[in-house]
């Protein structure tokens, strides 16, 4: 079957934060670059991000990147790669001041400057007490950096390619990349986009979880092309969750709800915070919060039919105070649990909010797997960055404001690396005779097959089985049942069928095609996650608990160090972490206490 | 409507960059969507055009229209 062929310098994949921030440095290097998006770029869930960008601008009071680097390394809970944290908080600055010349409209102070806010976790003089660092647009941060990014690729003639979906990487016998195969979603028809550089900028999946805060487009197909090209996972049982995400729906509960006197109940009315944190109580930290949570539900006083979610209750609060100072939870509440929060509690749960895992990258954005007793050995023309990339500067847990950085530096940084290897002048290498055999099969199979699983149904199961098994707060033996489930609605998702076999804007293959991405996320998150039998970050594990020899159930002697999953035959190796930044005295491991 | 042009509304309904469109606009879509005529249809369209943010503040009450077209879906969003 002929396929029609694009040839382009370079393909990049998503057109979020960073796939936007490298395409600016390919197309104004003169190269031919070509960016694929499932939606108008600015569309791209970025918009979602509203807290700020970090960089230790010094405008509001002191400040430096050496405490950036202190404070990023911590909250990784030390497994953050040392050289990629200096790399990403020393060019913050500079990044920042970019984008304001492309035109962000950051907030300013008085004389003109760009104003910082303070944001969790960011301090002065290494730890000492919290630092204005976060630069902001209002409340619309991601949405005014994807406008002034996407004006200045249309200015620099970057080629975009909307509601196109991409399908799988294309590499040869040796292991270039060489491209992607990709489907127009207005025709249905499959193309070949042959490249000397192949850059993922897709963003994260954290729709493999049931409660999850992000949009219906984050379905991990960066990662699922990757890992059906044999490319292993980085740290994959990494997740943030968020304490109190609408139960059923995933929309966030801000913070500010408890701030104002919001109280978790489970289905005996009991305030249970007071037993798990009897000075802070609701006011404790995420994951304390959200490990209290999972433990009234794990031990049967959630509520609901299926006592899978606790109250937030806010019925006490005068609601002259619920309109003014909490504007919009009303509406969320009404919208999406069907309850007016003045009159009765919203039902809540923890949500998976972000992927610290991920492509496994070099700080200068190129893909690197292990290969001949080398851990990181280059993957010759591909490139990763964003929330589906592993740099990794946010190792088990990730500081606030520190997302869009990183899709900042590293959306730059492959950017320049790409064009860096193609000024170095390779050529084209030939194509394969089979480049496109695999995706056509995948979408004859999905066309042809009778009697397979339904796409909602197996998206549906894989959520469930994530949510109950591999969850914010993690238990050993279900751990172990969630390998088996996985598993098995691993098979359900290799024998999906869909009714509808037209070619134009078919929805049901696209989502069938997405969900082959998910698994793949889904199972790599679930394997890893049952093999780290410590506690670390954002994983927290039972049967690891806080102890004198492991405080908060750290054990370095035997965990500091990043998790591969292998896709191809489900197994798992391991990798150092690199405790050693590029200029200064490393971050010196100690327990992680806020 | 043709199918391929509900087919690319459907598709540009249901990948929002905000989870809370992405449910509130696939809600409505099934529920309520095949009951408007087509002049609403199309103010539907339109107003599924807009930007994010600014789509979510009608419908959670933080902005309003004063379009004739619009306010009634905007409402009808509202209850989906």
């Amino acid at each position: 079957m002929s396929i029609p062929v694009l040839k382009f310098d370079a393909v990049i994949v998503g057109a979020g934060g960073a796939g936007l921030r490298s395409a600016i440095q390919l197309s104004e290097a003169g190269l031919k670059t070509a960016v694929l998006s499932k939606v108008f770029p600015t569309r791209s869930h970025t918009v979602a991000a509203q807290g700020g960008v970090a960089a230790s601008l010094g405008n509001s009071e002191e400040d430096h990147w050496h405490w950036h680097m202190y404070d990023t390394v911590k909250g990784s809970d030390w497994l953050g790669d040392q050289d990629a944290i200096e790399f990403m908080v020393r060019k913050a600055n500079e990044c920042v001041v970019e984008l304001e010349h492309y035109g962000m409209p950051f907030d300013r102070t008085d004389n003109g400057k760009i104003y910082q806010r303070p944001f969790g976790g960011h301090m002065s003089n290494f730890g000492e007490k919290p630092v204005r660092r976060s630069c902001a647009a209002a409340d619309r941060t991601g949405h005014a950096m994807l406008h002034a990014m996407y004006q200045r690729n249309v200015k620099a003639n970057t080629q975009f390619f909307v509601e196109w979906m991409a399908l799988d990487l294309i590499r040869d016998s040796e292991g270039h990349v060489l491209g992607v195969t990709a489907m127009e979603m207005e025709t249905g028809q499959v193309v070949i986009f042959h490249t000397r550089a192949t850059i993922f900028a897709t963003g994260g999946a954290g729709r493999i979880f049931y409660s999850s805060t992000n949009a219906f487009i984050n379905t991990g197909d960066g990662l699922g092309m990757a890992a059906r090209a044999g490319i292993p996972l980085e740290d994959m049982e990494f997740w943030q969750f968020h304490p109190t995400g609408v139960a059923g729906a995933g929309v966030l509960i801000t913070e500010g709800v408890r701030g104002e006197g919001g109280i978790l109940r489970n289905s005996s009315k009991e305030r249970f915070m007071e037993r798990y944190a009897p000075n802070a109580k609701d006011l404790a930290s995420r994951d304390v919060v959200s490990r209290a949570m999972t433990t009234e539900i794990n031990e049967g006083r959630g509520c609901g039919v299926n006592k899978d979610y606790v109250l937030l209750d806010i019925t006490h609060l005068d609601p002259n105070t619920i309109m003014k100072r909490l504007p919009g939870i009303r509406e969320i509440g009404l919208q999406f649990a069907g309850v007016d929060c003045i009159k009765e509690p919203l039902p809540v749960v923890p949500t998976c909010h972000y992927q610290m895992g991920g492509i496994p990258t070099h700080y200068s954005g190129r893909v690197v797997v292990p290969q001949n007793g080398n851990p990181n050995s280059i993957v010759p023309g591909f490139y990763a960055a964003g929330e589906c990339a592993c740099a990794s500067v946010h190792g088990a847990n990730r500081l606030g404001t520190n997302s869009l950085l990183d899709l900042l530096v590293f959306g730059k940084s492959a950017g320049d690396s790409a064009v860096e290897d193609l000024k170095a002048g390779k050529a084209h290498r030939e194509l394969p005779q089979d480049a496109a055999e695999k995706s056509l099969a995948r979408i004859a199979a999905l066309d042809n097959r009778k009697g397979g699983a339904n796409v909602h149904e197996t998206r549906l199961a894989m959520q469930r089985t994530m949510q109950n098994h591999a969850g914010v707060f993690r238990f050993g033996d279900l751990l172990k049942e969630g390998v088996d489930k996985i598993l098995e609605v691993e098979k359900a998702a290799r024998q999906l069928e869909i009714k509808d076999k037209s070619m134009a804007w078919n929805t049901a293959r696209t989502e069938a095609l997405e969900m082959e991405n998910l698994i793949e996320v889904a199972k790599a998150t679930m394997i890893s996650a049952e093999a780290r039998k410590e506690s670390r970050g954002a994983h927290v594990r039972d049967d690891a608990p806080d102890t004198p020899e492991f405080p908060n159930g750290r054990n370095d002697a035997e965990w500091l160090k990043h998790t591969l999953f292998n896709p191809v035959d489900n197994t798992i190796t391991y990798k150092p972490v690199t405790m050693q930044p590029l200029t200064v005295e490393p971050i010196a491991l100690k327990t992680r206490s806020y | 409507m043709e199918r391929a042009d509900y087919e690319r509304l459907r598709w540009r309904c249901i990948r929002r960059a905000l989870l809370e469109l992405d449910i509130t606009l696939t809600r409505f879509l099934d529920n309520g969507f095949a009951q408007l005529n087509d002049e609403q249809q199309q103010a539907f369209a339109e107003l599924a055009d807009m930007e994010d943010h600014d789509l979510w503040s009608l419908i959670n009450g933080q902005a309003e229209t004063d379009d004739p077209r619009y306010a009634p879906i905007v409402a009808l969003l509202r209850k989906s």
